[in-house]
């Protein structure tokens, strides 16, 4: 077959379309393998590496957001290597950031058995948290470095460059440049960064708050979508309402408009519709 | 004789290093005017045939890297010079460039003839100041000659940001392109999509070094020194406890031992006299225990049986009295120090193992180390993460070193 | 309004995607990268994957600074500009004959109209230099494809819909039009202007863009409707402004809109508003407008708490759902209408929105295949969609490469002209208006939240400027106009050229930039000219010592 390859995955033989990648081919087969720091719709950072794979001939494992698939390849998606990796990335990760909010590591933790005391007990990413502005919060003591907001911000939507990662080794960190405020920032405080993290490490104001009061309850979320009310890109809005607030907007990721992404006026700006003023 | 000068100047050499006279002494007028008259095919060729390896770690065959390039699809190619040498106890380029710099400039021209680009780079490292200017001199040799210059190559010397991190090519691609040296994940792999996503020739000072020789003679005489599996003559880096500390080139094959001991080498073990341990290859070397060191010889396939690597070459020497867990330690600071931070195995690992060996947890740890370190060589990003833990896991699996510590 | 004319719908030609594969971006007046962020999201995907960007613009914006090129003209001088570069493309034979021949109409008359628009004049008054435009012309006409869009910067201006022709013009010298990746796309400024010209709110039409004075069309409605609907075209909105001033229009029921702030010279608004009799305004906020009305009608926030669709740039029509219970009284814009059509005596049933929109589709060919299950469950649909398993319409007007058209484009003669206001000596700088991207027109949403930004209103001067008028940088200062004055900071900036001046309308109440404008309309399509005013700015203290 022209355009197609066919590689076999846990013993498995399987054709995928040319340019597919092994994560894609993975999930087609039904032997997900877990990611962290992939998303949708960015370019794949490649950061975490949760998510690789053992091909056969490959010194190293591979990482299957970004590795193509090649006819003839041979991928485990569970072989000692690989469970040994997945295990000791998640271990580690437990040993830095708070994963108290972060589904995704909490799951890779889970399914790889992880012992989140292997390697705890040094140091950790604990930090103060960054209130520099009342729309969304630094709370980069969850942080795992997943490159998502970089590339939100960059690139693959915004293309700002607010935010970029500063500092090196276990020092390397989210940064708005020179370890600057946000309002001192470029930041336009579209909050396309806060969409993609899967940590709550960026997080809007109104949530870190209800959170820290403990009112947060996801029970009482409803989610209802409709369109943004400001200008005529006609951008999806989910409105998550609580208490018939409306405390969160999203947008969904496979929207054609949107692709999950808004700007400043579309995720924060509902305010008018609930302030106290209308008549 | 262990010591041979080939891609050093013989020691009769009296022209300065940056002269025309010198690129005449050494033959390397000869040797460009040679190539260049050749079809880019029949240089890669005679590259292949002669067997050459990167010299900068990896040891890939340097014919099968010029070849890909060559085929690689792009109107636009580059070449580059590696020139940062940061891994620890690695100071070979740096002599080599001193000495000799018209040689592995000459390897960077008829590279580029080769693959078909019109611009080079050679990135040299922050701190090596003067050697810089004595590269911008020689470039200038070669410009009035011709071969560099609008009609040639053009050569433009870049400056490293002082990262041990901006020596992997990827790294050094970034950082060229005026972005964080971080590097990026391969495929695609330089050949393909390097410098400004177009095919790239990215070679050691070295490497290019024994080009320039190879041209200057023939593959007969560039063959007669070295082992039937890797041929011609390294340059290796001695330093710790050795009496004759320094640069050598020393012919592929020749004992371990004899490097240490040879009176016009190493000189003998200093310290105690007795020696303890040697570190081959750096920082993300491996360690020998001195019955090894008797056994093996310096190539790839000897090497590689014990688990070991030559990689740049150096050769740090413990005597009996070190504590080898303190090197350890120091080995473990320069790596999360110099880790990029981008990935998780790597940036977090390089920690770990620091915070372990700082509580002196090596041998009381193994099992952990041991998934750790596999960890990060399977599933880090580049090769600093892949060899981070190399030089401790060797430690691990040679409990007799263990007396020492 | 101009696309209307030319193509027989109001609609921008593409789909947001079609900018990701494009060759060629052009925006005119357009800072998109603030005024429509998730629009400018989509083109910056073209210019990584390849496109040129080329950005024309009075002022630096952050659409420039991404920009491959910017073209910074003169206020008001974009049709000299336009004109120019078909007048190069024409002249070079860079133009798309086989297209212009079988698609268009007009072409002879229009070369004639741009033959005297040489690169030399045109730069005489949009200060770009000759090879500039040369060199565009070229570039564009050879892109394979190319995608043009503009936004108030083009129709906010005397001269709007001419303005807009000048770009159909070129999208037709390239065939650039009724085929993927290129097009011809207005950015709209609100989230339902679509929608409304879609519904018919437009002098002359009814929902579908269908004509008014066409009979058949009529009696279609008249006999869904059981009324007899007058053929007449109605008034637009400065007509009604004009028949207001005269007093031929007594009564007024403004939805949604702030008009006494948003229009233009609105010392002028606010005296023909007080000479109504009867004022009616349905709003979500005690705007300054309905401070004046007899009556206010509390209305929801359409986009949280009522039912509906909105069709956005692209036409795709969605669904619009009530996430929360509106406050008090408030009611939806729906109900209200029904309720007073109950008052008046008509015995109109209380519908859902969903009702109305299946009433409206079965009599409008581009909606009918639309339901909101369809709506809601493929992220809306892309008029037109004629029947129900149609999958929508990414790009309009492909008849034009059909093989015989029937329907042909016209090509339209226009003819530049200076702003109505020319600069003196007594007002020597000309004001420019437009949007910062945190907010949103006269501001009634946007300074609810709290923006980091949110630092009130300013005036941008070039420091050549401030520095002759004597000027500090952050210096309050007094702006003056034919029709009124402000008191405004004033802020050096580079981004305006010298002798321009630039402020929003975001601040109204502390900065009433509104006072200031001119109310001279497009004879056409109505819109005031927002974009250039001669002002004069002065030192405050000055002023105080006198
Ligand atoms: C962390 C790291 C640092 C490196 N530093 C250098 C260096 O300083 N010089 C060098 O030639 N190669 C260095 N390398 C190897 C290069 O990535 C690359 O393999 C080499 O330049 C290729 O040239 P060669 O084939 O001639 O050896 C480094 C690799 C890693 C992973
Ligand atoms: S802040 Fe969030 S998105 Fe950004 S790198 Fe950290 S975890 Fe990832
Ligand atoms: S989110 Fe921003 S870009 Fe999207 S419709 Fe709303 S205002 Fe426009
Ligand atoms: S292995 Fe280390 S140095 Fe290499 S990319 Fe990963 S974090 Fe950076």
């Amino acid at each position: 077959m022209e355009n197609t390859v066919t590689l076999t995955i846990d013993g498995e033989s399987v054709t995928v379309a040319q340019g597919t990648t092994l994560r894609a081919a993975c999930e087609e087969v039904q032997h997900p393998v877990p990611t962290l720091c992939w998303h949708e719709n960015l370019t794949a950072a490649n950061a975490c590496r949760a998510c690789v794979v053992e091909v056969k001939g490959s010194r190293t494992l591979v990482a299957s957001c970004s590795r193509i698939a090649e006819a003839g390849m041979e991928v485990q998606t569970a072989s000692e290597r690989v469970l040994n990796s997945r295990k000791v990335v998640a271990e580690l990760l437990l040993s830095t950031s708070d994963a108290s909010i972060a589904p995704d590591l909490q799951s890779l933790a889970a399914i790889s058995s992880a012992d989140a005391e292997r390697f705890s007990g040094g140091n950790t990413w604990a930090q103060p948290v960054r209130e520099d502005n009342n729309l969304y919060v630094r709370d980069l003591a969850k942080c795992i470095l997943c490159y998502r907001c970089v590339e939100a911000c960059g690139d693959d939507a915004q293309n700002t460059f607010a935010i970029a990662v500063a500092g090196r080794g276990f020092n390397a960190h989210i940064d708005a440049g020179f370890g600057r405020d946000l309002p001192e920032s470029d930041c336009v405080y579209c909050g396309n960064c806060v969409a993609v993290c899967p940590t709550g490490a960026l997080i809007g104001k109104r949530e870190f708050d209800l959170r820290a009061r403990g009112e947060w309850d996801e029970d009482k979320i409803t989610t209802t979508p409709t369109v943004c009310s400001f200008c005529g890109v006609g951008c999806e809005l989910d409105l998550h309402v609580m208490d018939n607030q409306i405390i969160k907007v999203t947008s969904p990721l496979d929207h054609p408009v949107t692709h999950g992404m808004l700007c400043v006026k579309g995720r924060f700006g509902y305010e008018f519709a609930q302030s106290e003023e209308p008549v | 004789m262990n010591e041979v000068r080939r891609l050093l100047p013989g020691k009769q050499t009296s022209s300065s290093p940056i002269s025309k006279e010198r690129l005449v002494e050494r033959g390397f007028d000869r040797a460009l005017d040679y190539a260049l008259a050749l079809e880019p095919e029949e240089i890669i060729s005679t590259v292949t045939k002669s067997g050459i390896k990167g010299r900068g770690g990896a040891a890939f065959p340097t014919g099968v890297k010029w070849s890909s390039v060559s085929k690689a699809e792009g109107s636009v190619k580059y070449v580059v010079m590696n020139a940062d040498e940061s891994e620890l106890g690695t100071f070979k380029d740096r002599v080599l460039l001193e000495e000799d710099p018209l040689g592995a400039l000459v390897g960077l021209v008829i590279g580029a003839h080769a693959v078909g680009a019109k611009k080079a780079y050679c990135y040299i490292r922050g701190e090596y100041r003067e050697v810089e200017q004595t590269l911008a001199r020689a470039i200038e040799t070669l410009r009035h000659g011709g071969w560099v210059g609008p009609h040639g190559v053009e050569i433009e010397i870049r400056r490293g940001a002082g990262a041990y991190i901006a020596g992997e090519e990827t790294a050094l691609f970034n950082s060229i392109e005026g972005k964080r040296p971080e590097p990026r994940v391969k495929p695609p792999f330089p050949t393909t999509k390097g410098l400004w996503a177009s095919p790239t020739l990215i070679q050691n000072v070295e490497t290019l070094a024994n080009v320039a020789i190879l041209f200057a003679h023939d593959l007969h005489w560039f063959t007669a020194y070295g082992t039937q599996d890797t041929v011609g003559t390294k340059l290796v880096g001695l330093s710790g406890h050795i009496r004759r500390p320094g640069v050598y080139e020393v012919p592929f094959g020749t004992p371990m031992q004899e490097i240490l001991d040879a009176p016009e080498l190493g000189g003998t073990v200093s310290g105690s006299g007795r020696l303890g341990a040697v570190l081959l290859g750096g920082a993300a070397g491996t360690f020998l225990t001195p019955q090894e060191v008797k056994n093996t010889v310096l190539d790839y396939p000897s090497l590689g049986a014990i688990g070991a690597s030559i990689g740049s070459g150096a050769i740090m020497v413990f005597d009996d009295t070190v504590n080898l867990e303190w090197v350890v330690t120091k080995l473990a600071r320069f790596f999360a120090e110099e880790s990029c931070g981008q990935c998780v195995p790597c940036r977090i690992g390089t920690k770990r193992i620091l915070e372990m060996m700082e509580t002196g947890e090596l041998w009381t740890r193994t099992s952990d180390l041991r998934a750790l370190g596999q960890a990060m060589k399977d599933a880090s990003i580049c090769g600093l993460g892949q060899t981070a833990p190399v030089a401790l896991l060797s430690i691990l699996e040679r409990p007799e070193l263990r007396h020492h510590a | 309004m101009g696309l209307t004319t030319a193509f027989g719908s109001g609609a921008g030609t593409s789909a947001y995607e079609d900018f990701h594969h494009t060759a060629f971006i052009l925006l005119v007046g357009s800072n998109a990268a603030e005024a429509h962020p998730i629009i400018f999201h989509h083109i910056m995907k073209g210019v990584h994957n390849g496109a040129k960007l080329v950005v024309v613009d009075p002022r630096k914006t952050l659409t420039t600074k991404r920009a491959h090129e910017h073209l910074q003209i003169a206020v008001g001088s974009d049709i000299a500009l336009l004109n120019a570069i078909a007048h190069v493309i024409i002249r070079d034979q860079l133009y798309r004959a086989d297209f212009i021949e079988r698609a268009t109409t007009g072409f002879d008359a229009f070369r004639t109209s741009v033959a005297t628009w040489t690169p030399e004049r045109a730069a005489a008054i949009t200060g770009i230099e000759t090879d500039r435009i040369e060199s565009l012309a070229h570039r564009y006409a050879m892109a394979p494809s190319a995608m043009i869009g503009w936004t108030l910067g083009i129709t906010e201006h005397h001269n709007a819909v001419d303005n807009v022709m000048a770009l159909i013009n070129l999208s037709l010298l390239g065939g650039n039009v009724g085929r993927p990746y290129a097009g011809l796309n207005p950015l709209r400024g609100q989230n339902n202007v679509q929608g409304g010209g879609d519904m018919g709110a437009l002098p002359n039409r009814l929902p579908g863009f269908q004509d008014i004075t066409d009979p058949a069309v009529r009696e279609k409605f008249e006999r869904a409707w059981g009324v007899s609907i007058s053929s007449q075209r109605g008034w637009d909105q400065t007509q009604m402004f004009d028949a207001m001033d005269r007093g031929a229009l007594r009564g007024l029921y403004v939805i949604g809109e702030n008009p006494l702030q948003s229009e233009a010279n609105s010392a002028h608004m606010r005296k023909i508003f007080s000479q109504l009799d009867a004022l009616v305004v349905q709003d979500i906020f005690l705007t300054a407008t309905g401070k004046m009305a007899d009556v206010v009608l509390p209305a929801r926030a359409s986009f949280a708490e009522s039912d509906g669709t909105y069709t956005n740039s692209e036409r795709r029509v969605q669904r619009v759902k009530a996430g929360r219970q509106a406050p008090g009284e408030a009611q939806d814009d729906l109900w209200i209408v029904t309720s007073l059509a109950r008052a008046m005596g008509y015995d109109w049933p209380f519908s859902k929105a969903e009702q109305v929109f299946d009433e409206m589709r079965h009599l409008t060919t581009n909606y009918y295949g639309m339901t909101y299950d369809r709506l809601e469950q493929e992220h809306g649909l892309q008029w037109p969609v004629p029947e129900e398993g149609h999958p929508g319409s990414r790009v309009l007007h492909e008849r034009l490469w059909d093989d015989v058209v029937v329907d042909k484009a016209p090509f339209t003669c226009v003819e530049w002209a200076p702003p109505t206001e020319q600069t003196t000596a007594e007002y020597p700088l000309l004001l420019t208006t437009g949007r910062r991207l945190a907010f949103f027109n006269t501001g009634v949403q946007s300074n609810v939240y709290d923006h980091p930004h949110n630092t009130g209103e300013w005036m941008e001067i070039h420091p050549k400027d401030a520095e002759t008028l004597g000027i500090n940088d952050e210096d309050v200062v007094r702006v003056l106009s034919r029709r009124g004055e402000v008191e405004v900071p004033a802020h050096y900036s580079e981004a305006v050229n010298p002798g321009t001046v630039f402020m929003t309308f975001h601040f109204p109440d502390e900065v009433m930039t509104n006072a200031l404008t001119i109310d001279s309309t497009d004879p056409q399509s109505g819109t005031a000219e927002f974009k250039a005013a001669a002002v004069r700015v002065e030192r405050l203290n000055v002023v105080v010592d006198k």
